[in-house]
């Protein structure tokens, strides 16, 4: 399988996916407390 | 010093460290291979890189000062980086801040040096070290689009009171 990284196209999208999943897991995961 | 000029500090460099992460990668990588090809590629390597790069490397230091002097005054920087409470998502931005300015320092740069010649490489070290600096950039850029996303929402939240 070719490195995403390779690509400046290939970077930004696993940028983006990298958020996404990050986001999910803070949202699911971390103690926040209760945000809105 | 007043937090309002830390955080003001701190995204002016961020801007500046960011902002040349993003020339290397979608300006002057994709074009110094056909500036190599007309042998116009001795004017950046030598002239433009090397400046670039100690604006990049110092400015990752400044926006790393300034943004842990933050996090000491307006969430903790234990629990940022514990990703406890509040301060969790600013705490998952810093954290990626930090892997940034570390590839930065023990990758990038070093790597840089030996591509540029201001050290002494052979051509196969030049060769794996362009290939290192490339890929550390290029994480580093991957990186800066949750990284951003968490400090633009983590900080505003705490401060607005969104969480409790």
């Amino acid at each position: 399988m070719k490195n995403p990284l390779d690509s400046i196209t290939g970077t930004i999208i696993a940028g983006v996916v990298l958020t996404v999943i990050l986001y999910f897991f803070a949202r699911h995961f971390l103690p926040l407390g209760g945000m809105s | 010093m007043d937090l309002i000029i830390d955080r003001w500090l701190h995204i002016l460099s961020g801007i500046t460290w960011i902002g040349l992460l993003y020339y290397f990668n979608f300006v002057q990588v994709p074009m110094l291979g056909k500036a190599k090809a007309d042998g116009t590629a001795a004017g950046i390597t030598k002239h433009i890189a090397p400046l670039a790069l100690l604006w990049f490397r110092w400015a990752a230091v400044a926006t790393w000062i300034t943004g842990a002097y933050y996090l000491m005054r307006a969430h903790g920087i234990g629990d940022a980086f514990l990703l406890q409470g509040g301060a969790a998502y600013i705490g998952l931005g810093a954290w990626m801040g930090t892997i940034m300015l570390f590839n930065v320092w023990v990758l990038i740069w070093p790597n840089q040096k030996k591509v540029l010649g201001v050290v002494n490489a052979s051509d196969e070290e030049k060769a794996k070290a362009a290939r290192v600096a490339l890929l550390a950039s290029r994480t580093n850029t991957m990186l800066s689009i949750p990284m951003l996303f968490f400090m633009i929402t983590g900080a505003p939240a705490h401060m607005l009171g969104i969480w409790n």
